[in-house]
């Protein structure tokens, strides 16, 4: 029900939103909670396990029951809190956890099953049979339990993350928040202000406190008007601080467009990453519940929300309300209420010695016993003394105490202290460096206590910061005392809950104590206390002493559970923002990729590269009619592909020959100038890192290629063995593979292409480099093959690189030659038993590729020594051969291969297929693989079984180059 | 043979405007990098000294006419819009880097703020300021950042991730445009 009058929503701005279908009104400013409220909706929930009626209990983001889903156009969002979502036109929200509707819920069963269903029903009951668990029962649990559900689609919101910085964090901007922040940024500091809700104040807009005599929400205007002016300032609103980590690191939340109709290009959430010199925590404090029987009914909340629906809302949430307290706070909601006309039928306050001076029923060293109304509040029952009151009334504001909100400095292991006088925990001081916490989130409860507070932590803060602090007189506020006697539980018929949001009760936390889960992490795991969305904020205090006293021990012996990040949930989708779909992860894209699109090639990944797998011809229904189209072209005209993925690494320096022979396993220091040569790299363990070709340019200097795959990584390994091993050698070496555009140029026709288009030609050896001009570009030119044919590498810088293929394939395809992608270029180097990573894929060594020569008996070189460990040599090794088969039947990579006769399973392996092709020019399949001492036996027919693909066949194992095994046409 | 057409990373590509920001491709001209060889601080200084140029500290540009000076790394900088002075082989490493980067500009009032969407750093005029650069990522690439004015940053990228870069750049651009537009 809306007051007139009250609250801080704007009335000139009413909207309509939808809650399981129904149409309603409310104003700017509310949130989904309020205007529901105002609405008079009650019910806004089935619980977790229960499935019982729930209503709102908070009016914060701490709220256990009210959790609903949100429904867009292209998002479902499920346990949104309706307590913080803000209502706007057209919003659609959704109860959750029922069915078929909120009001007349099935599963409500389990509440009348609910003695089978006490803490760790499921550990003693799914036990048996043990089979029956993974098929059967979780499933089953699975599907009855859990709150909201997701569309089953991918989340396509636009979420943003972001970085801030600033010399001081103020965490909340009540009283203690604002103070500081005032402080703070008056005195000329950066600061950042992060407030959760949407409208700063905290407790001094819910509470309407009296600040410097102005009413407390235009007392906040005044300092948020002069926070706004000044330019040292950043006001964070919607913006929940969620994590605090190293280095004055702190996680964010912030609500972006979630309060708003979906709009284009606004994000949904920002999760900011804030770096403070300093922080002050100044995040208030949680109202706690009591457990009294049957304390979960629609219409029971906590006292000091509804003084925040009343001032900052404008709603009262019943018509004829009571009160339960241990401590003052329930008496300035009563007051406040009854000053707004509704009428209050009673407080029932536990203290013996309870102040009487409101003007209406004070039921003092009372208790509630118990509750009434099925999907609202109907009727409490209170016993005094020996006295039972029964008492007609639709709400039940209660009052437990307050809990400071302390859990951000518990995120890096800081224990909070137990304090007798507030019966709560406080936070340890320098629990997280650099923070401190002021004001109620420190245990200082007044608004008064908490604006001196929040200077004095400022004064702090500046002088850690070396900034003179400029402090200005306190304006008067409230100061009273905190007087409450802790009061945890009431005996008596009936279940009393802790933990809304998970459906536990004292009897659950009881049960574990008897069971000897006595320990607070265990009682946290049988019970599931804690565990909710909420993460236990209402409960988890309450629930330690429950504990405490069923062991007989006291608060701080039980100790409490780690608070961990996030203080609130987070969603998936912000954390990972960017990065759905193609934003994973940089694109590179050739100066080919344009040209080999316009042939119509698919393009496949290389790394983070795109490469084309084959350029199709008109009539060509198959990649491989394209593919062996392209391997003929190649072995009987000239072939272009685009091979500027390699990676290039120019090395100079006097020592770079010297660093040359230590980085690779054979000699370069003896290649002479204009030569190029393979080399094979080993990692410190022995195995083969990669290979490449390395060019001499200079005396001095050298061009080292590496595999596309392991350009990043050879360049790492190149610094780490730079820096730890020949930090003082001369010898520098720096990225190239972006700067040069470089194409094969391979084929019987290759040298005549090649010669068509530099100005003076060529005439190379096989292995022999040169500096040459390209259409008025000085570019470079290798001959090197990776085909078996006579072959060429033409490189330009890169600007060039799109001219120049294009000019190059157009003039091949002139001579009978033409582009060839990937699985062309597959087939060619399988041909020609060469190998690719699918071969040095990290577990094979340069003796199991045949190239254990390679490693230089003249010189030291990076995993030499590792190389000759036992078991790296030797028969026993799974080595390098070539297979190959007749028929149409494909060999397939990824294969095992078993002698003949041997049954087939994993102990009796022989070895494993890396590569394999359809040889177009032997009429065959071919491949490449590894098998148990595979060099003694070429000839040998093994059996070859792929279950994955169903693949059983017999094939002959052989020496792995199958074409121009003399190499006489790439010398040519 | 005719001569070959150059083409720059996002050739054509028209400037994006989104709000107060302009994010456009630059074409930093000559890039050279000079890599110092161990000792050889004091023989560096006195090449440079002939063209009026030191070499820059760590995380700092060094700038003459048109000739920049940019710190990249652990003695090494890249010389932009010039050819490199002569430097001896035993001093320095001269490697020529100017097809290796995609240079893009981001300016305008603000434009740190879309900047800080990408890049871990405090990027406030008041922690980096005029002169100043740093080897940082933006989002998943390594980048050159360097501070030109006030309101604008000169960016380096791997040059076949200029669509990406570009991509992320204009996402941070509009979503802070939407947020510009919101608040109204």
């Amino acid at each position: 029900m809306r007051i007139d009058g009250k609250g801080l929503i704007d009335r000139t701005k009413p909207v309509k939103f939808q809650f399981d279908g129904r149409s309603y009104g409310g104003y700017r400013g509310d949130t989904l909670a309020s205007a529901l409220l105002a609405n008079d909706v009650t019910l806004v929930g089935r619980s977790f396990k229960y499935h019982r009626p729930r209503g709102v209990l908070t009016a914060g983001s701490e709220e256990p029951n009210a959790l609903v889903e949100i429904i867009g156009a292209k998002n479902q969002t499920p346990n949104v809190r309706a307590t913080v979502q803000e209502v706007f036109e057209g919003l659609k929200a959704r109860s959750q956890n029922r069915w078929p509707t909120l009001k007349y819920d099935v599963m409500a069963i389990n509440d009348v099953l609910s003695p089978f269903f006490s803490a760790g029903f499921y550990y003693k009951t799914f036990m048996w049979p043990r089979a029956f668990w993974e098929g059967l029962y979780e499933p089953l649990i699975r599907r009855a339990a859990g709150l909201g559900s997701l569309s089953g689609r991918h989340d396509e919101g636009l979420y943003e993350k972001a970085y801030a910085f600033c010399d001081l964090l103020v965490i909340g901007s009540g009283p203690a928040g604002l103070m500081a922040a005032l402080t703070a940024a008056r005195s000329g500091a950066d600061v950042i202000l992060a407030e959760e809700e949407a409208r700063l104040g905290g407790r001094i807009v819910a509470d309407d406190a009296v600040i410097g005599g102005m009413a407390g929400a235009a007392w906040v205007d005044t300092a948020k008007a002069e926070l706004d002016a000044m330019p040292n300032v950043r006001i964070m609103t919607r913006t929940t601080i969620v994590g605090a980590y190293d280095h004055g690191t702190y996680g964010a939340l912030e609500r972006v467009g979630l309060h708003l109709p979906a709009r284009a290009n606004l994000p949904r959430e920002c999760f900011w990453r804030i770096v403070a010199s300093r922080a002050i925590l100044a995040a208030g404090a949680l109202e706690r519940s009591i457990a009294f029987p049957m304390n979960d009914r629609p219409g029971i909340m906590m006292a000091g929300a509804m003084r925040s629906y009343l001032n900052r809302f404008g709603v009262t949430t019943g018509k004829r309300v009571t009160f339960f307290a241990n401590n003052d706070s329930a008496r300035a909601a009563a007051r406040q209420l009854m000053k707004a006309g509704v009428s209050v039928a009673a407080i029932i306050d536990s203290r013996p010695d309870a102040p009487l001076e409101e003007d209406c029923i004070v039921h003092a060293g009372s208790q509630v016993v118990d509750t009434r109304g099925r999907h609202a509040l109907r009727q409490i029952t209170v016993r005094k003394g020996s006295e039972v009151i029964e008492i007609e009334t639709d709400t039940l504001g209660v009052s437990g105490g307050w809990n400071p909100s302390l859990h951000l400095t518990c995120h890096m292991n800081g224990r909070p202290i137990w304090s007798e006088d507030l019966a709560a925990f406080v936070p340890s001081a320098g629990a997280i460096p650099g923070m401190v916490a002021a004001g109620a989130a420190n245990g200082t409860y007044s608004t008064h206590g908490c604006l001196a507070a929040g200077q004095v932590a400022a004064v702090e803060a500046l002088a850690a910061l070396d900034i003179r602090a400029t402090t200005q007189p306190l304006p008067d506020a409230e100061d009273a005392p905190y007087r409450h006697a802790p009061l945890w539980t009431v005996a008596g018929k009936g279940r009393a809950w802790l933990d809304l949001g998970n459906d536990v009760t004292t009897k659950d936390i009881a049960l574990s104590a008897q069971e000897n889960f006595s320990s607070v992490e265990h009682m946290k795991r049988y019970t599931t206390q804690g565990m909710a969305p909420d993460q236990g904020k209402s409960s988890n205090v309450a629930a330690l002493a429950v504990l405490a006293d069923a062991t007989g021990r006291s608060i701080p012996e039980t100790g409490t559970t780690t608070y961990r990040p996030p203080f609130v949930p987070v969603s998936i989708a912000a954390l990972g923002a960017g990065g759905r779909g193609m934003g994973f992860a940089p694109q590179r894209f050739l100066t080919s990729d344009q040209a080999s699109r316009d042939r119509g090639a698919p393009m496949i990944e290389a790394g983070l590269w795109y490469r084309p797998s084959y350029f199709p011809k008109p009539g060509e229904t198959t990649w491989r009619e394209s593919c062996d189209r392209e391997v003929r072209m190649v072995r009987q005209a000239v072939g272009i592909a685009d091979v500027s993925t390699l990676g290039k690494i120019d090395i100079q320096g006097v020592d770079a020959a010297r660093f040359l022979d230590f980085v690779y396993a054979n000699t370069f220091s003896t290649l002479p100038v204009g030569k190029v040569r393979y080399g094979l790299m080993l990692r410190e363990d022995g195995f083969v890192l990669d290979d490449g070709t390395t060019a001499r340019l200079g005396e001095n200097h050298y061009l080292m290629t590496t595999t596309t795959a392991a350009a990043g990584l050879v360049m790492r390994h190149l610094d780490f063995v730079h820096q730890a091993f020949c930090a003082d050698w001369q010898v520098r070496f720096i990225s190239v593979t972006e700067g040069w555009a470089q194409f094969a140029v391979a084929g019987p026709q290759a040298r005549s292409l090649v010669n068509s288009f530099l100005e003076v030609p060529a005439d190379l050896p096989f292995m022999g480099t040169s500096p040459v001009r390209v259409g008025g570009v000085e570019g470079r030119l290798f001959r090197i093959s990776f085909s078996g044919e006579e072959g060429y590498e033409i490189a330009v810088p890169t600007r060039f690189g799109e001219a120049l293929f294009r000019d190059l394939v157009a003039r091949a395809e002139t001579m009978g030659g033409g582009p060839y992608g990937m699985e062309a270029l597959n087939v060619l180097r399988i041909e020609k038993g060469l190998i690719t990573h699918a071969e040095i894929h990290g577990r094979v060594t340069a003796f199991d590729i045949g190239m254990d020569k390679m490693i230089s008996a003249k010189k030291d070189c990076i995993g030499k020594a590792s190389a000759t460990r036992p078991g790296l040599l030797g028969a026993e090794r799974e080595q390098m051969v070539g297979l190959k088969v007749g028929g149409e039947i494909g060999l397939v990579a990824g294969a095992y291969l078993f002698a003949h006769g041997d049954a087939v399973k994993r102990e009796t392996s022989q070895g494993y297929v890396t590569s394999a092709c359809w040889s177009p020019v032997m009429g065959q399949w071919l491949g490449l693989g590894f098998v148990k001492n595979g060099r003694a036996r070429f000839g040998e027919k093994m059996r070859l079984v792929d279950h994955m693909r169903d693949v059983d066949l017999v094939v002959e194992i052989c020496d792995p180059v199958f074409h121009d095994p003399t190499g006489g046409k790439l010398r040519a | 043979m005719p001569e070959l057409i150059a083409k720059a990373a996002l050739a054509g590509r028209l400037a994006l405007t989104r709000g107060s920001l302009r994010l456009s491709e630059i074409a930093a001209g000559q890039i050279t990098s000079i890599a110092l060889f161990p000792g050889q601080h004091k023989a560096i200084t006195k090449v440079l000294k002939s063209v009026g140029l030191t070499f820059p500290a760590p995380n700092q540009v060094v700038e003459k006419d048109a000739a920049r000076l940019v710190w990249t790394g652990r003695d090494q900088v890249f010389l932009f819009g010039t050819t490199p002075p002569e430097i001896p082989h035993t001093v320095g490493a001269t490697t020529d880097q100017t097809d290796a980067w995609a240079g893009l500009s981001l300016e305008g009032p603000g434009a740190e703020d879309a900047l800080m969407r990408l890049v871990p750093l405090d990027l406030r005029f008041a922690q980096f300021g005029l002169g100043q650069v740093r080897r940082a990522p933006i989002y998943h690439m390594q980048a050159i950042v360097i501070r030109v004015t006030q309101n604008r940053f000169d960016l380096l990228v791997f040059r076949s991730m200029a669509r990406t870069a570009w991509h992320d750049i204009e996402t941070a651009m509009t979503t802070i445009e939407a947020r510009a537009v919101r608040s109204k």
